[in-house]
């Protein structure tokens, strides 16, 4: 076999390769549309869970929300916040190496044993149970290293001349940070954060053991209280569920969460597709 | 001036939160876990909450099985997938299978792992035998799951080749793929060995999917077949964390798993760190 | 240390140039270094206002890094030391107690390379009066005009403000920029190769463009093209490896020059 044949039998392995690689996210996608279609109704969209394995799956959307919601206003300025410090202010120094090695192991770490910290941590010694608040403090915890990183990079892809034009005219390095360099960055910290709030939405490990049982009948009223989870319910009715309306609800509540998580997730990437295009790059 | 050294002091308060996290983390994990490490977690041979007996080594073993099958699946899958995206693949068909990439790193896991419980678990049953749970399934699960963090990190190594090389190669009448195995791989080589290591890194620490597909018998045991349901590092923690006794041993004996977790993944992450540094000095 | 002579005035239109002219900058034993490189050697310089001065030599001479010392720009570079005194309206700017931000606003500059920012040609012009509150609202949008007035650039863009500056040509960015310092209501305007990123026919109206600002502000150029120089500059200040070999009217420096070294780079020797 001379060379140009293998070629074409290496390229064709490539594309099998490749084909594999993507094929998960369509599977997933039509699997849970096609068995969960059945169960959406408006009924199961607004009802409570009854009974462990009927009702609805109103608390726990709202739950995932909230969740997701109080995760992201409280870590994203936070890993804004260092970004900026690590992509505009940081020395080339052991400091700074170090803070970022934290910054990477934070980022690796298991979601389980961000979980166990946060039941030991916030709900036992902060006292805070388990609640809506610790579940989004914990959350909070996995979208700061994904923050980090999208937004340093983002800041970093912002071209100097912007930031010379800027402090040619007397502005402040901080003022020319607020100024011109976030928000020209700001598509990339945006498609970021919305990532990891695609991301933080299917977390289950860190909910399951901070913020409630995911068969919570109630919405969460205050920050203390207890809340279901999307992710949770799902885990619960999958794996100790053995009705076929268990099943279906199963299924309703994955294409639910199915669906959230691609729009947020394919507004980032459009967002971020928008403003390549609109800079010409 | 003065007002910028105040604002630089708050950014850098501000980033060093994650270190701050995760030194409590540390602390924590091991405050609790400190109690049951010991060697006869380390070599103990089984796992009996009910008698106090806390050997760890079939669930590490089970955790070990399943990772390595996993990786190579997706070293097989992932890193032809890598050198087709940076070396074969027009422009705009890049950017489109990256992105797709990125949103399945996000996937809820717990939807894999239904989707691994209702289709794929029963398939192995029918087809090839045992109960279905087991760690061929945790394979196929896991690796799909670590699967777009290796294409990305490979990806990125392989592009990071300098051009010259590349040219220099086919101006002497290489074929692509000649170029690619000959010049372009053995120079990505250190880029491509820390995405593999740190895939490891995020498959030991991967939880829900596998949890939902490799069984977790009541008494870990170690596998002797690949259709054998096994117990692993993070599924018994998720798992047992449900009914355990606040302030028993059984307690300080998940939270020394905790430790272990921790410990495996933060070593990964520094020898990953360690092989893209070396390469960086060459 | 080279003494700088003016010599008697020929031709009364020039007369008219250098008469009101006074001292604006003055540069007295400066030296600056980018860690162990000597990059400027004994400065000593008067910058006339009203008038336009260049700065020209072969790359890597520090013509550039002179014109960037008179906004100190080069303090973004943390291996750059200098010893010495460069005093604009007799005081002197590296003076620790000096606000560099207001020099900044007092001294403007324009890159070789267009850069306005990714905003609307509106928001790049109104960018330094808002920052330094000189102006807000309705106010701002006058300011604008003015600026873009002055610039040679109104009528071309005058019906949308609104409109990314990145989809203007080259020349017209380049202008903007110039909009956009002149904004802040500099005394002082340097310009590093303003032209070079540009083609001959915007490099012309620029060219005419730098001809009005010398009637209001003090313009300061570094240019590696000898024509240019020789076409628009009232002063020009020859350098060689951080040294400035001879500073004189332009026409002395082109047709008569004292130096050896400063003729054969006129005729091209070197360059």
């Amino acid at each position: 076999m001379n060379e140009v044949t293998k070629e074409r039998w290496v390229k064709s392995g490539l594309y099998v390769a490749v084909a594999l690689s993507i094929l998960i996210l369509p599977v997933i996608v039509v699997w849970v549309g096609v068995n969960g279609f059945g169960a959406l109704s408006w009924e199961f969209l607004t009802g409570r869970p009854y009974r462990f394995e009927y009702g609805g799956i109103f608390p726990q959307i709202v739950g995932s929300i909230y969740l997701v919601g109080l995760c992201t206003l409280l870590g994203a300025p936070l890993g804004l916040a260092s970004a900026i410090y690590l992509a505009e202010y940081a020395p080339d120094n052991r400091i700074t190496q170090t803070v970022r090695f934290f910054t990477e192991t934070l980022a690796g770490m298991p979601s389980i044993v961000i979980g166990l910290f946060g039941l030991q941590f916030l709900v036992f010694w902060l006292q805070l149970k388990t609640s809506l608040l610790a579940g989004a403090i914990s959350l909070s915890f996995m979208m700061l290293p994904w923050t980090i990183r999208a937004s340093e990079e983002a800041i970093k892809t912002v071209p100097q001349e912007y930031r010379h034009a800027s402090l040619a005219l007397g502005a402040t390095k901080w003022e020319t940070i607020v100024r011109v360099v976030i928000p020209a960055a700001a598509p990339g910290i945006l498609t970021g954060v919305l990532l990891g709030m695609g991301k933080a939405i299917g977390e289950t490990a860190v909910v399951w053991l901070t913020a409630g049982s995911g068969l919570e009948a109630f919405v969460p009223r205050t920050l203390r209280s207890p809340t279901g989870s999307l992710p949770m319910y799902i885990y619960l009715l999958a794996t100790q569920g053995h009705t076929t309306q268990g099943m279906q609800n199963a299924f309703g509540a994955s294409l639910v969460l199915i669906v959230i998580f691609l729009s947020m997730s394919v507004t980032a990437l459009l967002i971020r597709n928008y403003y390549l295009r609109k800079l010409g790059r | 001036m003065r007002s910028e050294d105040i604002v630089s002091r708050i950014l850098f308060l501000c980033a060093s939160f994650s270190a701050i996290v995760v030194f409590l983390i540390t602390l924590f994990m091991l405050r609790e876990g400190i109690h049951a490490l010991n060697w006869d977690f380390i070599t103990g041979m089984t796992w009996k909450p009910g008698r106090n007996l806390f050997g760890i080594v079939p669930t590490l073993v089970g955790t070990l099985t399943v990772v390595t099958g996993a990786i190579i699946i997706a070293t097989v899958i992932g890193v032809p997938s890598a050198i087709y995206l940076a070396e074969f693949s027009p422009f705009w068909l890049r950017n489109i299978i990256k992105s797709t990439v990125e949103v399945i790193v996000g996937i809820p896991s717990v939807v894999i792992g239904f989707f691994g419980l209702m289709v794929l678990v029963p398939f192995i049953r029918d087809n090839i035998g045992g109960r279905g749970e087991s760690i061929l399934a945790g394979w196929v699960v896991l690796a799909f799951m670590i699967l777009p963090n290796v294409i990305t990190l490979t990806e990125d190594s392989i592009r990071a080749v300098p051009r010259d090389h590349k040219e220099a190669s086919l101006a002497l009448g290489a074929t692509r793929w000649q170029t690619i195995r000959r010049v372009v791989l053995p120079s990505a080589s250190s880029g491509i060995r820390a995405a593999l290591i740190l895939g490891v890194g995020r498959a030991i620490g991967e939880t829900m999917a596998v949890l939902m597909v490799v069984g977790n018998p009541e008494v870990p045991w170690i596998p002797t077949s690949i259709l054998d349901r096994v117990r692993m590092l993070t599924s018994t923690l998720a798992i047992e964390f449900s009914y355990v006794e606040w302030g028993s041993q059984h307690q300080y004996a998940l939270f020394a798993i905790g430790v272990l977790l921790f410990f495996l993944v933060t070593i990964l992450n520094f020898v990953a760190t360690f092989v893209i540094r070396r390469r960086n000095l060459k | 240390m080279r003494e700088i002579r003016y010599r008697k005035p020929v031709d009364p239109f020039e007369e008219l140039t250098f008469k009101d002219a006074r001292e604006k900058i003055e540069f007295d034993d400066f030296d600056l270094w980018y860690g162990d490189f000597h990059a400027l050697k004994d400065i000593e310089l008067d910058i006339m206002s009203n008038m336009i001065t260049s700065f020209m030599g072969p790359s890597g001479c520090g013509k550039s890094t002179l014109l960037r010392a008179i906004n100190r720009m080069n303090d973004l570079i943390p291996e750059c030391r200098y010893k010495g005194e460069i005093e604009i309206d007799d005081v002197d700017i590296n003076d620790p107690d000096i606000d560099v931000y207001e020099l900044r606003k007092k001294v403007g500059m324009v890159f070789q390379k267009p850069n306005p920012f990714p905003m609307s040609i509106h928001d790049n012009v109104a960018y330094g009066p808002k920052l330094h509150k000189m102006a807000s609202g309705k106010e701002l949008d006058v300011v604008v005009e003015r600026s873009l007035k002055e610039a040679a650039l109104w009528d071309e863009v005058k019906d949308r403000l609104e409109d990314n500056a990145l989809s203007l040509s080259g020349g017209q960015q380049q202008r903007l920029c110039i909009s956009r310092a002149l904004a802040v209501e500099p005394e002082i305007i340097l310009l590093d190769e303003p032209c070079s990123a540009l083609d001959p026919i915007a490099t012309t109206k620029i060219e005419t463009l730098m001809r009005r600002l010398k009637e209001k502000y003090t313009v300061i150029l570094v240019t590696h093209n000898l024509q240019q120089a020789a076409r628009v500059s009232d002063m020009t200040a020859f350098m060689y490896l951080g040294e400035i070999i001879e500073f004189d009217r332009t026409r002395n420096i082109f047709e008569n020059p004292r130096e050896e070294l400063t003729e054969n780079y006129i005729t091209g020797k070197f360059g």
